[in-house]
């Protein structure tokens, strides 16, 4: 054996041996992960959502959103109940927003008997959807602040709220389950006096908008947290199926009151589509707070020239839709809700697919909450906004 | 002039809002001592107008989670007029809702073709038993008299409004 | 509590005595801090009217919630460390009936008049947060672990600056009793002007605001809650704890957010003394008795004006994240410290 030999013979011995050591090390500094169940019960779920986080330290490896805990089969309730139950029902499923469930399923019903809501109608329905949209949108603002820490907002935005939520129950009778919207029209009209209370709650509104941004939007810490985190690039918003404020935060210029032409008020009056170049929390949250404001005016417009009319066109007593299937879909505040509607020409649906917003929009959170803290887990799960009603169903 | 920090804003905004509550009162109303009057519409209880009703089912069949239970029988009524022969008519036994399954959904009020059920928005019937939330016939009679009348409608509608 | 009655008394009474002053010195500014700012002024800011019904203005809510949490279970989980659970609680409790003990309410009015009153009181102050910790450690729950970690990383955050910020002080007065420090802010003259003493809030800005910022993370108040969390982590170190043992660590919260607004107040502006310039007094010695009545009443209006700015940043501001917390103290906190007790230093030799 020569010198030369051994030489490289000792350096591999001792490359080999100094491999071990830190083999050895890496097994004994080792840390083992820690499952976190994050939910079925817990403040930031708002409802029965489950987050199967597992945990290095406060960093996410991999999490995946469990649901189901609330699942009410309204799928299947649909089948056996009438197409007037049907709405009483289906206000369930996004329950802040409850009018603008009512609205895809009664358009694929009128879709399906081929009948049309006097304009009256379609009026009134559009300021109930935007006023629904309004009262769960600024709900969110209020909650994304407790799910960050700040007590304040949820407040403000409970008592602002509040208003919103008399309008609609002054016109529909319910505050959060109206059952106003009826195939071919509305139950009743407006009470006197809605359009003034309403512009003066519309304002109202755009001063809590201007106060969430002080409060909460302004703050440095607020978007030291949010600004960032959570990034959805367009692309991956696309094929995850993300609709609404989510979409349009990572810059997709896609809004379904805009881009379609549903028999409703959208297209007589001057608005504005917004949308963020960024897709992260802050740009998401961003967006919700220029929605809440473009609403108001929405509304505001609207209340401007309502047509007057009958708000029922002529529908027989017992409904029986004909034979078909129809497929509506509308922008909702969480995003884009349809009903696709098979009809064997009974009282009520054969079958009935409802598409949520929320059931998509968390379908991304697997991807968006790999390598974040734990905190962050919040502040993502409170931007991307799901409802729990509207994921399970 | 130059940007005020967004940490100051926000003080600056709950200060405000502790300047307004101390001045103007709260937004908040101290429930047991004074009360908002629901709107005309709410949808609080449900009467009955024992008269009217013809004991048809149709609000038991129509309700979507079953919580009207009615029970009747038919009977012979003396003649409206003299010589006459006597009618056929529908005596109602029990009308019963049971407002722990009732989903406040109106479908019943609606579809009663003989105006015998109406909405109140009485809203203080809360009971410490389940069971007491089953209001029977009398019951429901008496929310009767606190049914308000329709309010009137907005400009531009055709209609006169009904219940 | 009172170096004038120590004199004649004999040492049980003087025990009583100063157990009794400390008990009203801790749990009078906790009662008042969670009636007047946690029930009615967090609920003007958002507003709303807070607790009305117990007494006038719901003035006896306080009474009727711990009268509520006295009732309630002790509950202790299967699987906690039993001994080490049941004690966190009252050794954060201990922590701020310790940090009480060096404070002067007035020129005899003290429980302990200890030299170097600064540094045991940044020693002791430390305590609490071994009871958060054990808190979260023993309750053998994943959230309030996540909770105790917080907390015991942001004590090596908080903690640091704290101390430089002090150290300013310090070096003006030239003394580490809390004592002194009074004296010589009341005593001292601003550039030759002494109408209103040298209340270091003046000459030591800067350190101000960073030791408040790390009071405020200290106390882990919003917006540096990370500990307790409620939206993450379900409060924290004390998701397990019911009955009395919460009550103990609720106390304890707010009794330490007095405690610390007063020794704030001792070390920036001017404790329980007026500028001495206005009744001609030269030294401690000079000072009439009825400072010792007068005094704590002016310790308590400068705690609650303290209280009141950590309670209104509470109840404003979102959360920071640990690793920015972390990043601010290590990276904004410290070195700016740094530079003032340099700037201090300076000064101090120069003039």
């Amino acid at each position: 054996m020569t010198s030369t030999e051994s030489l490289i013979d000792r350096r591999q011995l001792a490359y080999i041996a100094s491999q071990a050591a830190d083999a050895r090390l890496n097994v004994e500094l080792e840390t083992e992960g820690m499952t976190l169940n994050i939910g079925p019960q817990h403040p930031a779920t708002h409802g029965t959502l489950r987050i199967i986080a597992h945990l290095d330290g406060e960093q996410v490896v991999w999490a995946e959103p469990s649901c189901g805990y609330m699942h009410r089969g309204y799928e299947k309730l649909t089948e056996v109940r009438t197409y007037p139950q049907v709405t009483s029902l289906v206000n369930r499923i996004d329950w802040l927003g409850s009018f603008a469930n009512e609205v895809p399923f009664i358009l694929a019903a009128e879709k399906l008997m081929g009948i049309e809501a006097p304009p009256r109608a379609q009026w009134i329905r559009t300021i109930l959807f935007e006023l629904s949209r309004i009262a769960n949108v600024s709900l969110f603002l209020g909650d994304l602040g407790v799910q960050l820490g700040a007590v304040t907002p949820v407040f403000m935005a409970f008592r602002d709220r509040e208003h919103v939520l008399n309008l609609i129950e002054a016109t529909t009778g319910g505050r959060f389950h109206p059952n106003f919207d009826r195939i071919g029209g509305l139950k009743d009209d407006l009470p006197a006096g809605f359009i003034d209370e309403t512009r003066a709650v519309m304002k109202t509104l755009r001063n809590f908008c201007t106060e969430m941004e002080d409060l909460l939007f302004g703050n440095e810490i607020f978007q030291s947290r949010t600004r960032g985190i959570g990034v959805i690039p367009k692309d991956i918003a696309m094929q995850y199926g993300l609709s609404g404020a989510n979409l349009r935060a990572s810059g997709v210029d896609w809004d379904l009151r805009r881009d379609q032409s549903l028999p409703m008020a959208w297209d007589k009056v001057d608005w504005k589509v917004w949308t963020h170049p960024d897709g992260d929390s802050f740009a998401r949250c961003w967006i919700r707070l220029q929605e809440v404001r473009e609403s108001t005016l929405i509304v505001d417009q609207l209340l401007n020239n309502i047509p007057s009319g009958p708000v029922m066109a002529k529908v027989p007593r017992i409904i029986k839709v004909p034979e078909g299937e129809a497929w509506v879909s509308t922008e909702n505040p969480l995003g884009e809700m349809g009903y696709y509607v098979v009809s064997k020409g009974d009282l009520g649906p054969f079958r009935t697919k409802i598409r949520s917003a929320s059931f998509n929009n968390i379908s991304i959170v697997p991807w968006i909450l790999k390598g974040v803290y734990v905190p962050d887990i919040i502040t993502i799960l409170a931007s991307l906004y799901f409802i729990l009603g509207d994921i399970d169903r | 002039m130059p940007k005020v920090p967004g940490l100051l804003k926000g003080l600056g905004v709950t200060l405000n809002t502790l300047k307004r509550t101390a001045i103007d009162g709260a937004n908040t109303v101290q429930y047991p001592h004074e009360k908002e009057a629901p709107p005309i519409r709410a949808r609080g209880v449900i009467a009955l107008h024992e008269g009217n009703c013809t004991s048809c089912m149709l609000c038991v069949r129509s309700c979507p989670d079953w919580c009207i239970y009615i029970e009747g029988h038919k009977e012979m009524a003396p003649p409206r007029r003299a010589g006459g022969k006597p009618r056929q008519v529908n005596k109602l036994d029990r009308f019963d809702i049971d407002y722990a399954l009732c989903m406040y959904c109106g479908i019943c009020v609606e579809v009663c073709p003989f105006d015998a059920l109406f909405w109140s928005p009485e809203y203080e019937y809360s009971e410490p038993k389940i069971a007491d939330l089953l209001h029977d016939k009398a019951k429901l009679s008496e929310w009767m008299e606190t049914v308000p009348e329709a309010p009137a409608l907005e400009a531009g509608a055709e209609k006169k409004g009904k219940k | 509590m009172n170096a004038l009655l120590a004199a004649d008394l004999p040492y049980w009474v003087q025990s009583l005595l100063r157990v009794l002053g400390g008990l009203v010195a801790v749990l009078l500014p906790a009662g008042t801090i969670v009636y007047l700012f946690l029930f009615k002024m967090m609920s003007f800011m958002q507003s709303r009217l807070g607790p009305m019904e117990a007494g006038p203005y719901g003035s006896m809510q306080l009474f009727a919630e711990v009268g509520k949490w006295l009732q309630k279970e002790d509950i202790t989980p299967a699987r906690a460390d039993r001994t080490i659970f049941k004690i966190a609680p009252l050794v954060v409790l201990a922590s701020t009936f310790l940090l009480v003990a060096v404070v002067p309410f007035g020129p005899d009015a003290w429980f302990t008049n200890f030299e170097a009153g600064v540094f045991y009181m940044l020693a002791v102050s430390s305590v609490s947060v071994l009871g958060i910790l054990i808190a979260g450690w023993s309750s053998a729950n994943k959230y309030s672990l996540l909770g105790g970690l917080r907390a015991a990383g942001q004590l090596i955050a908080y903690e640091l600056p704290m101390v430089l910020a002090v150290i300013g002080v310090i070096i003006q007065a030239g003394t580490m009793n809390l004592q002194g420090i009074v004296v010589a802010q009341n005593g001292g003259e601003i550039f030759g002007w002494n109408g209103l003493g040298n209340p270091y809030i003046l000459t030591q800005f800067t350190g101000f605001i960073i030791f408040m910022i790390a009071v405020q993370a200290e106390l882990t108040q919003t917006p540096f809650d990370m500990p307790i969390a409620e939206s993450e982590l379900v409060s924290g170190y004390m998701t397990e704890y019911s009955g009395f043992r919460f009550l103990t660590f609720f106390i304890a919260e707010f009794a330490t957010a007095g405690v610390f607004s007063l020794i704030a107040s001792v070390l920036f502006l001017g404790g329980w003394g007026v500028p001495f310039a206005w009744f001609d007094w030269k030294s401690i010695d000079d000072i009439s008795d009825w400072m010792n009545v007068v005094g704590p009443l002016i310790m308590f209006t400068k705690m609650m004006v303290l209280a009141f700015v950590i309670m209104w940043v509470r109840f404003s501001y979102p959360r920071f994240r640990e690793d920015q917390l972390q990043r601010f103290a290590w990276k904004v906190l410290i070195p700016i410290s740094l530079v003032n007790i340099m700037i201090t230093a300076i000064l101090k030799v120069a003039f």
